[in-house]
Order: structure tokens, then C-alpha cells, then sequence
């Protein structure tokens, strides 16, 4: 009776850090400069065909791929950061939104380019692979790997922001802009590195992603949806409501296809419009 | 422009904004040109006529009330099924089913209107979204009424004043869908010309001015809305009754960015800007996306970007700024 | 005589920053009245407060007999009591006949109509181009707004505002960012205002101000400094202490 619970609990709270780990840059970002971002799973989507591509082709083991998968969804996010995205920071949403969805756009089209419209095989290492059993409920190895993983990093991440000068930098971006301007902060230069970072780890959650829903070139779009959800039921710039609404997210959606598997993904995005209609700041937002 | 303008009487410039200029009239002469020219391409050009008249929806609460939407699909998806569903369970008579579709479309969309109108920004795009994901679902989930994935089969309709039928080759489907087209658009520029019309300009340009001025803006929103969710209503329910189907695909996350594409493309806030874009959109499609509808999409993020960046008010804004400068060069 | 608008012990903070406390003043019908006050004092929030842009955290607001408080921005301009922006608060793409027949359409309820043309409505449009004639804008009032001078939009601004029928007038700043020789013909227009409307107004020109008002109200920090003539407050060592103290630039001289 109980063990099923647990189980759904755990798969949730698994899926939940793969959310966190999508969203968290995109939530910072947004919080910095109120960018709207919509091509920010196409970073994550890099990620995972970096790892694909590291693993199979060329025969990376998956703990060496995945650094990359990182690095390179930073680099090339700095580079639409650098040359498209600053030029409309202080242009209208609408604008945003088209650009990064017509970039979102050509990201998939590309990857149907050059991998196909299948789905990506990985093979996991055989440590990662199979369960282990505690009173009767069983654990994917991957699962709690993907969660030791997410929970370090959001340990790294809130120390970076709390206790390095570089972390009280970005703070104030979010805070209040102009008065960070005001101190002498570079803002601009801020934001580029925390862009570069949160992409990064879009492509790190990109990577790890794979072995738990599969890569294809739609990834970019679908899990956009989930991404937004989170960021925006979590509240802009917040680590900790991103954090909380992705296990949020991540429970319900997982229960839901358990318990009533007819309503689909309709659950989720009820929570979140009536959150929303609750909250339009979100949960943890302070506007 | 301005020496002419200082002789006239505020009444005559008004009424001279409202006016039918030439242009107008040639493009609306022009839309008849397919029975002749292409009488092969009438399907297609009754599915143009059909996008045109959701852009032009899409317009009214974009273009002229800046709200920006991620989930316009989800009016046109109820018209559809509701005029679809209409004529499987046999009420196949296409004017009234088409009403059925702008009511349906109209409720819903007045009901959401209350929440729209209390948001703005990103908030207000994820609303928007996440009630056109909600009614995909919704549709999906529904398999014994909507036939799921597997569209909605056995529309019959019945003809047209019981005198047109239906045919394989779209002449009556074409002559359909750009009359009600051309009657919709009829409302929609009257709209854009009244008082209610200027007020909606007014949120665009400054929605903060609007209550400092005595004026409701929640209540317009709400309105426009409701407006605009007839009008994707009513080309649902057009593109229900043409194809004698509806496929999930209608109220789609595509089908709302396709629209949106559209209508950046040919020009929001101008009435024409919807039209124009959907002629462009849907032949350019027909032509080239074939066998390959990736590769189509890649030119339309393309196309995005470079819209974005280069050309800010769409085809028609850039023709108009064009001429502007050609005009006074001469 | 009662007041066209009072205020009772109204207070405003945001977190610790205390940007009104207790204020409290009257103005009585067709006053004129001057707002001053070093930058940061608080007068554009106070505006902000009685128009409703802000929510005051406690204290009462009285248009009339009617206390106003409650109400959201758009009801309390129904009642009579606007404003202009410091900054213009403008249409860029609508021409100036457009924008003020919007706002006269607001005023008399026909803005909700989408089945007639605006030029249906003569006497709406006949009684926006009087109010643009009326301050000069007659011949500018076919161009879209961002193309017009500066000068000419800080005149949109009132012709706006004018257009609500007020009877309370809120001008803030209303020669802001306007050079020194084009403003005369915006002071023009102020003093020229119908005596049925009560003017209270935020400015920087002391010329205009001790010519102008009848009274005038110091804002330092949050609260009223003093409330007097234009003689008893030049003659106040505390006024003059805040504006030399501070700046040299900003002299309380008359004339």
C-alpha cells in the first residue's frame, strides 16, 4: 500500500531535480533582466546531443560527456547572448518572445537536420543502471544519481550566490537594477556570465535528461512547457521557489500519469493557472 | 501632408482615416482572382482565406490591445469542434453551425476574459499558454466525444442555403470562407474606427494613461477579448466545415505560434497585416514544405529573427515606411 | 467655503522609507495652490496617493464631502479629480485630436460603443479640437504625437487632462524639461485655466509660483514643512535654509 506511494514519491522527486536543473538559469536570467527566454531548452536540447553525440560516436563514457554537455550550451548561449539577446533588452516581450521562439524554431530544425526526428539510444554505464531495494520499495540507481547530482549543485549554487562577492553581485542585479548600476556592478557582464551559466546547466540537465525522457528534436518545445511552469509558479530570480516548484511540478505531473493517467498532462497545467490566478508572482516572487 | 491637413476640419481628417482608399479596394478585387487564375489552388485558398480570418482575430487583441497571446488556438480549436461536432450529430446546416462555433468560442472567451484583463507580461503569456495546453489536453482526453488523435470523423454537411454543396474543388468552400471573411473584417475595421477602437489604441500605446484619463481599461480588454475570441471562433468553425474534419491539431501549440508568425510577419496593428501575412505564410508553405516540415520551420525561426531585428513593424510597416520616404524624396 | 479636496493625516512607507506622514491640507473651491519642496520631498507621491496610483496606509481623502480613498484611479477621475505626469505620460502613434477625443469619449460614456465611427460623434470631436485650439495645439493636432516638439506635448498633457471636465486639477511639474523661453506660453495656459477648477501644482520655477499662487505648501522629507502666502513663506528662515542649505541653484526669491 505504502510502497507504491514511496515509489511515486521518489520518481516524482527524481523528475522534480531534472526540472530544477532545466529551469534554474532561465529563472535567474529572467529575474536579471526580464528576458523572456523561450529558446532556453534549446540549450538543454544542445546538452543532450552533445552527450548523444560524445557517447556513441566517438565513445565517451557518460561522466566525460557530460562536462562537455555543459560547456558547450554555455558557449553558444554567451554567443546569441552577445550578438541577438543584449540588442533587445529593453525592447517589448512580444519582441522577445518571437526571437527566442524563432530561434527555439531553428534549434529544432536543426537537430532534425543532422540526427533525424528519432529517438536518441544511450546506453548508461552498467553502475547507473538497475535498482536497489530498501523495505520492499525499489530505487532507479539513475534516479538517485540525478538527485545526488541536482542537490549538489543547488548547494554549490546558493553558496556561490550567498557567500561570494560574485553571488552578492548578481543578487543585487536582481534586486534592483538600477541601484546595482548605481554601486558600480557590472550588470551587463553579470548577466552574461549568469546566462552562460544557467544555459550550461540547461545542458547539463539536457544530458542527464536522456535515460529518463528520451531526446528527440521536439525536446525544445515540450519541455519549455515545463520549464516555464516551473519558473513561473517558482517566482522570478528565485532559487529557492524554482527549487520548490520543481519538485512541486515534478510530483504532480509523475502521480497524475500514475493515478489518472486519462487527464495526461491536463493536471499540470491547472495547478499552475490556478496558482498563477492565485499568485501572478509566484510562489516565492516578490512582485 | 501637413499643408492640406491644417485646411481641413477635424471631422473631415477623421472621417478621411476611416475611409476605403484605393489599395483597399484592389485587394479585396484581387481576392476574387483565384476563380480564374487558380481554379486548381481553391482548397487552398479557401484554408488562406480561413488563417487570414484567425490572424485577423489574433490582431484585434494583440496588434491593437497588446495582448500578447501564446493560446489563441484553443478559440479557434472550439469553434471547430463545436461546428464540427454539430454536423456528426446532425445539424450539418453551415450557417447556424458557425454561429454555434462564435458562441462557444464566444462564452469561453468572455469567461477568460476575466482573467486575462488582470494580467500583464510574463504572467499574462503563460496564462495564455497554459489555457491553450489545458484545452489540448482537455480535447485529447475526451477521445469518445473529440475522436482524440484520431480526428474527428463523420462531419456531413448539408449545402449551403440548401442550394451550394460542398465540393471537391473549393469553389463553394472558397466563396464560403472569404465571404465570412470579408464580412468579419467588415466588424473588425468598423471596431478599429469607433470610439471603442481608439480606447483599445490607447491601452497599446499607454496603458498607464488610460485610468489617469477616466477610462476602464479592464473592462475594454475584457470586450476585445470576447471579440476576438468570436472571430477564432468563427474560423474554427469555417475550417471544420470545409474539411468535414477536425484533427487535434487545431487547437495545437503550433497552430497559436503559426498565427502569431503570421501575423508578425505581415504587420500587427493594421488591419491588413493578418491577411497579408497568412497569403504569404500559407502559399510559401504549400510550396515548400513538402516532404520536409523541419526544414520549414527552420526558415520561419529564420524569418522570426530577422523580423525581429531588421523589420520591427512587419511586411506592410516596412512598406509603409518605404513609401513614406519615397514619397518625400519626390 | 468647504474644500475641493482635503486630506486627513495621510501616511505612505515603503519598507523602511517613510514617504508621507500625516499629511494633512485643504484646498478650497478655484484655489490656486503651489507644491514645492526639494527633490525626494515626497510632492509626486503625494499626487501619486490622492489620485489613487499608490495606496495610501492610512489617512483619508475627501473630494468634496466624498471621501475617495477606496476608489480606483479611473472612479476618482470620473469624480473630478485629475492629473498630468511629470513625465510625459503620452500616445506616441495617435495624433493629438485622436488622443483627446479618446479621452472626451471616456468621459461621456460613448468609448464602450464599437458600432459607429468616432466621427459619427461631431459634438465629441467638435469639443476635443475646441480644447486643443484652446491651448494652441490647433494646428499641430493631425500629426502623431511623438513627432510633435516637446513643449507642444507637456501642452498634450494638460489639453488631456482638461478633456476629463476636472474639478480638481493636479499639475505635476507641468514646464518639466521645457527650456526657459518656451515656457512662458505653458505658464500662459495654466494661468488661463477656468477659475471653476481648483489647481494644485508641483513646480520648480519660483517666478511662476509666486506670481501664480494664492498659497503654497513645503514638502521636506515626507511631511508639510509649512502652508502659507507666497510672502510668509519666503519670509520662513526654515524654507530658506532647505533650499540654500541643500542648493544654490533653486533661490525662494520673488522676482
Amino acid at each position: 500500500m505504502i510502497a507504491p506511494v514511496i515509489g511515486v514519491l521518489f520518481d516524482g522527486f527524481a523528475y522534480g531535480m531534472l526540472l530544477f536543473l532545466l529551469s534554474v538559469g532561465l529563472s535567474v536570467t529572467l529575474g536579471m533582466m526580464n528576458f523572456v527566454n523561450l529558446a532556453h531548452c534549446a540549450f538543454a536540447m544542445l546538452g543532450g546531443y552533445v552527450t548523444v553525440t560524445l557517447m556513441n560516436r566517438l565513445g565517451w563514457p557518460f561522466f566525460a560527456s557530460l562536462p562537455f554537455a555543459f560547456l558547450l550550451a554555455a558557449l553558444v548561449s554567451v554567443v546569441f547572448e552577445r550578438t541577438l539577446y543584449r540588442r533587445l533588452y529593453r525592447a517589448s516581450e512580444l519582441d522577445q518572445v518571437l526571437l527566442t521562439i524563432g530561434l527555439a524554431f531553428v534549434s529544432v530544425a536543426a537537430a532534425a537536420y543532422v540526427y533525424g526526428t528519432v529517438q536518441q539510444p544511450v546506453q548508461m554505464p552498467s553502475y547507473l543502471r538497475g535498482s536497489v531495494t530498501v523495505l520492499g520499495v525499489s530505487f532507479g540507481v539513475y534516479r538517485l544519481f540525478l538527485i545526488g547530482t541536482a542537490l549538489a549543485i543547488t548547494l554549490l549554487l546558493v553558496g556561490a550566490l550567498e557567500y561570494t562577492r560574485f553571488g552578492a553581485q548578481v543578487r543585487a542585479a536582481v534586486d534592483n537594477q538600477r541601484m546595482a548600476r548605481g554601486l558600480g556592478i557590472n550588470v551587463e557582464g553579470a548577466f552574461a556570465f549568469t546566462f552562460a551559466l544557467g544555459s550550461g546547466l540547461a545542458g547539463l540537465g539536457g544530458g542527464l535528461a536522456i535515460d529518463i525522457v528520451g531526446l528527440d528534436p521536439s525536446f525544445a518545445f515540450t519541455y519549455l512547457i515545463y520549464v516555464l511552469i516551473v519558473v513561473s509558479v517558482g517566482g522570478l530570480g528565485s532559487i529557492g521557489g524554482s527549487f520548490a516548484a520543481a519538485t512541486l511540478i515534478g510530483i504532480s505531473d509523475v502521480a497524475g500519469k500514475y493515478y489518472v493517467p486519462e487527464l495526461g498532462a491536463f493536471l499540470i497545467y491547472l495547478v499552475m493557472i490556478v496558482l498563477l490566478m492565485w499568485r501572478p508572482a509566484g510562489l516565492f516572487g516578490r512582485r | 501632408m501637413t499643408a492640406a491637413a491644417a485646411a481641413t476640419s477635424p471631422h473631415a481628417w477623421l472621417q478621411a482615416q476611416a475611409r476605403w482608399n484605393r489599395t483597399e479596394i484592389a485587394f479585396w478585387l484581387a481576392t476574387l482572382l483565384p476563380f480564374w487564375l487558380f481554379p486548381d489552388y481553391l482548397v487552398l485558398a479557401s484554408q488562406i482565406a480561413i488563417t487570414a480570418l484567425f490572424a485577423l482575430s489574433l490582431d484585434l487583441i494583440l496588434g491593437y490591445a497588446g495582448i500578447v497571446s501564446l493560446g489563441h488556438a484553443a478559440f479557434f480549436g472550439l469553434g471547430a469542434y463545436t461546428a464540427g461536432l454539430a454536423a456528426k450529430y446532425g445539424w450539418g446546416e453551415p450557417l447556424t453551425g458557425l454561429m454555434l462555433g462564435a458562441l462557444a468560442a464566444g462564452i469561453v472567451g468572455y469567461a477568460a476574459s476575466f482573467i486575462i484583463a488582470r494580467f500583464r507580461h510574463l504572467a499574462l503569456i503563460m496564462i495564455t499558454l497554459g489555457m491553450g495546453l489545458l484545452l489540448a489536453e482537455l480535447a485529447n482526453s475526451l477521445h469518445w466525444l473529440t475522436g482524440g488523435t484520431d480526428g474527428l470523423q463523420g462531419v456531413k454537411m448539408w449545402p449551403i442555403f440548401n442550394k451550394f454543396r460542398f465540393d471537391l474543388y473549393g469553389t463553394t468552400a472558397y466563396s464560403y470562407s472569404l465571404i465570412v471573411l470579408f464580412l468579419c473584417f467588415l466588424v473588425a475595421r468598423r471596431i478599429i474606427n469607433s470610439p471603442f477602437g481608439l480606447s483599445l489604441r490607447g491601452i497599446r500605446e499607454n496603458p498607464l494613461r488610460m485610468p489617469a484619463l477616466g477610462a476602464s481599461s479592464r473592462a475594454h480588454l475584457r470586450k476585445i477579448y470576447t471579440i476576438s475570441a468570436v472571430l477564432a471562433g468563427i474560423a474554427g468553425a469555417l475550417l471544420a466545415q470545409t474539411t468535414e474534419t477536425v484533427s487535434l491539431e487545431v487547437l495545437g501549440f503550433q497552430r497559436s505560434a503559426d498565427v502569431l508568425v503570421i501575423l508578425i510577419l505581415g504587420g500587427a496593428g493594421r488591419l491588413y497585416g493578418g491577411l497579408v501575412g497568412a497569403i504569404i505564410f500559407m502559399v510559401a508553405r504549400d510550396q515548400f514544405s513538402g516532404n520536409t516540415p523541419q526544414f520549414w520551420y527552420f526558415w520561419i525561426g529564420a524569418l522570426l529573427i530577422a523580423v525581429v531585428m531588421f523589420l520591427p513593424n512587419g511586411i506592410l510597416g516596412g512598406l509603409a515606411k518605404l513609401s513614406s520616404a519615397w514619397r518625400s524624396r519626390a | 467655503m468647504s474644500a475641493a479636496l482635503a486630506t486627513r493625516g495621510l501616511d505612505k512607507r515603503f519598507g523602511s522609507l517613510v514617504v508621507a506622514r500625516g499629511i494633512e491640507f485643504s484646498l478650497p473651491l478655484g484655489a490656486r495652490y503651489a507644491l514645492i519642496g526639494p527633490n525626494g520631498a515626497g510632492k509626486t507621491t503625494l499626487i501619486n496617493l490622492m489620485t489613487g496610483m499608490l495606496r495610501p496606509d492610512a489617512g483619508e481623502i475627501l473630494l468634496g464631502d466624498e471621501p475617495i480613498a477606496a476608489l480606483p484611479p479611473e472612479r476618482r477621475v470620473a469624480r473630478g479629480l485629475v492629473r498630468t505626469f511629470q513625465i510625459n505620460t503620452l500616445f506616441p502613434h495617435l495624433t493629438p485630436l485622436e488622443a483627446v477625443t479618446l479621452a472626451v469619449c471616456e468621459r461621456e460614456g460613448v468609448a464602450r460603443t464599437w458600432w459607429r465611427r468616432v466621427s459619427a460623434y461631431s459634438g465629441v470631436v467638435d469639443e476635443a479640437h475646441a480644447i486643443l485650439s484652446s491651448l494652441m495645439l490647433g494646428a499641430d493636432c493631425y500629426r502623431p504625437t511623438r513627432e510633435l516638439p516637446y513643449g507642444r506635448q507637456r501642452l498634450l498633457e494638460i489639453a488631456l487632462a482638461l478633456a476629463t471636465r476636472p474639478k480638481v486639477l493636479l499639475l505635476d511639474e507641468p514646464a518639466a524639461g521645457v527650456p526657459r523661453d518656451e515656457s512662458a506660453e505653458l505658464f500662459a495656459a495654466i494661468a488661463n485655466l477656468s477659475r471653476d477648477i481648483t489647481v494644485l501644482f508641483i513646480e520648480h520655477d519660483m517666478n511662476f509660483v509666486f506670481r501664480f499662487a494664492s498659497r503654497i505648501i513645503v514638502m521636506v522629507g515626507g511631511r508639510i514643512l509649512l502652508e502659507g502666502t507666497p510672502e510668509e513663506v519666503s519670509a520662513d528662515p526654515r524654507v530658506r535654509e532647505v533650499y540654500l542649505g541643500k542648493s544654490h541653484r533653486t533661490g525662494v526669491h520673488h522676482g
